[in-house]
């Protein structure tokens, strides 16, 4: 089995598919390691591309319909490459009726982006949550990987617009 | 590791612990961490440092302290202080205060029914022990349970206290645990497996995350418990990705509870081997199903299937399977070391114990509690909760997620129990509760509830996929002032169909928000059709339609 494995070479010489590889062996190259090697091609290279599910595919020896069927199931894993900035604004109960419906129409009509899109030049990319868990910080939103909350939309969006405009200071 | 290796790691641990005059404790779960509780807990570890005194103070992070909107918390626990919204700039003045009067300016009453009201056993070592050292977690009775379990008791012993503790399972629907882990007991030996559901998707809860932040141990030790009592050996795991600090800590817990042989094969001298693997959730509702979760960690999409058979008689890979969910597990440690009666004489003749609630949304005191079964909503929200922020009016409490109903206030006077609530057309659900004043407009938010149901169906079976689809459409259409009458008809046909020919919970549940706020808020829906307004504001209208009428 290792010998015909062996032949299937990473899409590329990036040191993060050998990340990937360790996955894989963990879990003894078996079928059910799907959910768990695409986590840590997520977690490598921030998305899942063609390349990634069609060697994932073939070392798991899964269809590749398989592959794409799960990846595309779970909302967590995604096919397109992010923005340089995240937001994820979370939709969960408490944060709905606490104002988050405006945050999101905030930044489109600031940035005209919808959740689940990119800005054209890729600065920033908007996201939705289901439910972040934390409700006591309602509305919250993710900011680059930090929990920001507590704050009404409008002051949410200024924190945004505050984050963006550092980063075209700085340039 | 012997029962006496073990009682002599507790007592010096107690020991270590004794010698400090002061207990600082900080907040590190992840709404206390949102607010920056690092750099809090730091700048007091420093202020305490810069004194120079040995065994003098001792700073710890610690797990949820339960006042989400307050963070970052810290308490005092020597003088049961408790300060709120505490900056990195506040530490000189609490550590000056030490042993002293209390610092004023960021003091939290601590008489507040918030606290005193409260009964903890899932939580009571939340906000007590720092979740990422199990030594603290053996200093409180921890791994006791799993000890006397495995030395004094056989497995049926151990499945009767639960039986008899009464306790139902916490993830919504009620089962009593006692009988589930019978059955999975009962099936003939071989391979059988243990899984704990942790994919906490309810929007509106995060009972399940605070505990496992604050106190992962707890969660391993009842299922090590779980897993004697059924004859497993096999652990799963089934933790949200959406939660990388709880994955942090439980993959830390495991690590240390292996170390000391607390996991893993012949634990403390006994023939019983139990192994825990985490399995990362990947966004998807339906997965807190059974049989989909399972679906999940077998790799696949988490597509429920038909039950029976149930997951106790086949479910992982085809072996017997005992799910419970965070929360149940949690309970367990403490039935064993306390006796199952000890647990049923808490709450109401039908539900047994204490239930966590996350409260959130229109109420003043948001946050985390543990209330015993049978205290009436009333006391929660208002008492517990604080009431409502800004003089606004009480609308209702939505409980139970996209699966559970809106309560109007006519009812808050009920007690809270599984029974209780479903009949008045809501669900206990996981702990979700979310209270909304008059500026919520009940309409939109089953639009809401209906757009999570679609969008997280999983489109196996067609009630589910068709129909929430369908009557997600009609509600757009209230909204938007287009409905007719006949809308109104057609959603509450659909809302029959869809509960009564759906394949799993999803669907089975997807039209209670639409049927409870029907029922209670009936003429909400009746001005949006006919007289095209909205009462609460919050729907847009056609401009004028609503004045011609």
């Amino acid at each position: 089995m290792p010998s015909d494995l062996a032949k299937i070479a990473a899409p590329s010489d990036d040191k993060r598919w050998r990340i990937v590889d360790a996955t894989m062996r963990r879990h003894g190259r078996q079928p059910h390691a799907l959910i768990e090697t695409l986590h840590t091609v997520q977690e490598a290279f921030g998305y899942l591309d063609d390349d990634a599910l069609q060697y994932v595919a073939a070392i798991l020896r899964l269809p590749l319909s398989k592959v794409y069927g799960v990846a595309t199931f779970y909302h967590f894993f995604t096919l397109k490459p992010q923005g340089k900035h995240t937001c994820v604004v979370c939709m969960g109960t408490a944060c709905y009726i606490k104002g988050a419906p405006q945050i999101v129409s905030g930044l489109e009509s600031r940035y005209g982006v919808t959740t689940g899109e990119t800005t054209e030049d890729g600065e920033l990319s908007v996201l939705s949550a289901r439910c972040l868990g934390s409700c006591g910080l309602a509305p919250a939103i993710v900011l680059d990987g930090d929990v920001v909350g507590r704050l009404e939309p409008s002051a949410m969006l200024e924190r945004i617009d505050g984050m963006m405009q550092k980063e075209a200071v700085a340039v | 590791m012997t029962f006496e290796d073990f009682g002599k790691m507790a007592a010096s641990a107690q020991e270590v612990e004794e010698q400090y005059t002061h207990h600082i404790n900080v907040c590190m779960a992840a709404g206390c961490l949102s607010c920056q509780s690092d750099l809090t807990k730091e700048a007091i570890e420093k202020e305490v440092a810069s004194r120079g005194e040995d065994n003098w103070c001792l700073v710890k992070g610690v797990g949820c302290l339960g006042l989400c909107k307050g963070g970052p918390l810290v308490e005092i626990e020597s003088a049961g202080v408790i300060y709120e919204a505490v900056a990195a700039s506040d530490a000189k003045d609490i550590v000056d205060a030490l042993g002293k009067k209390p610092v004023k300016r960021i003091q939290c009453d601590e008489k507040a029914p918030f606290f005193t009201r409260q009964v903890k056993i899932s939580l009571e070592n939340s906000g007590v022990i720092d979740p990422d050292k199990i030594e603290d977690y053996i200093a409180r009775e921890g791994y006791t349970g799993l000890l006397t379990a495995l030395n004094e008791m056989t497995p049926q012993e151990v499945q009767q206290q639960v039986e008899k503790s009464g306790l139902r399972g916490r993830g919504g629907a009620g089962f009593p645990t006692g009988l589930k882990w019978g059955t999975v007991a009962k099936m003939a030996g071989g391979q059988k497996y243990v899984i704990c559901n942790a994919d906490e998707g309810d929007p509106g809860a995060f009972m399940d995350r605070s505990v496992l932040e604050s106190d992962p141990h707890r969660v391993l030790e009842g299922m090590a418990i779980a897993a004697y009592a059924v004859g497993a050996n096999t652990g799963y795991l089934y933790v949200r990705a959406e939660y990388p600090l709880a994955v942090k800590r439980l993959k830390n817990a495991i690590r240390q509870a292996e170390r000391l042989g607390l996991l893993g094969a012949n634990i403390c001298g006994t023939p019983f081997q139990f192994n825990v693997e985490i399995r990362l959730g990947a966004g998807a509702f339906v997965c807190g199903e059974e049989t989909a979760l399972i679906s999940s960690i077998e790799g696949n999409r988490g597509i429920p299937r038909p039950r029976p058979p149930f997951p106790a008689q086949s479910g992982l890979w085809g072996c017997p399977t005992l799910i419970n969910n965070v929360e149940t597990f949690a309970n367990i440690a403490p039935i064993i070391r306390k006796g199952g009666e000890w647990f049923a004489g808490i709450g109401t003749e039908k539900s047994k114990g204490t239930k966590v609630f996350a409260i959130a949304g229109r109420v003043e005191n948001t946050g985390l509690i543990e209330v015993p079964m049978g205290i009436t909503l009333r006391d929660i929200i208002f008492d517990i909760g604080g009431g409502i922020p800004n003089g606004r009016k009480f609308k209702a409490v939505q409980t139970g997620g996209p699966s559970g109903g809106c309560i109007p206030e006519e009812y808050l006077d009920m007690p809270v129990d599984y029974e209780s609530l479903a009949k008045v057309g809501s669900i206990m659900g996981s702990g979700g509760m979310i209270v909304m004043d008059d500026t919520s407009c009940m309409v939109d938010m089953a639009r809401f509830f209906m757009e999570f149901c679609m969008t997280e169906s999983c489109g196996k079976c067609v009630p589910c996929r068709v129909g929430t689809r369908q009557m997600y459409d009609i509600l757009t259409k209230m909204t938007n002032g287009s409905a007719t009458m006949d809308d109104l008809a057609l959603l509450e046909e659909l809302c029959g169909m869809v509960k009564s020919t759906s394949l799993c919970g999803l669907g089975q549940t997807a039209p209670n928000p639409v049927v409870s706020t029907l029922r209670y808020f009936r003429e909400e829906y009746l001005a949006h059709i006919e007289g095209k307004t909205c009462p609460a504001g919050v729907c847009e209208m056609p401009a004028g339609v609503g004045v011609s009428i």
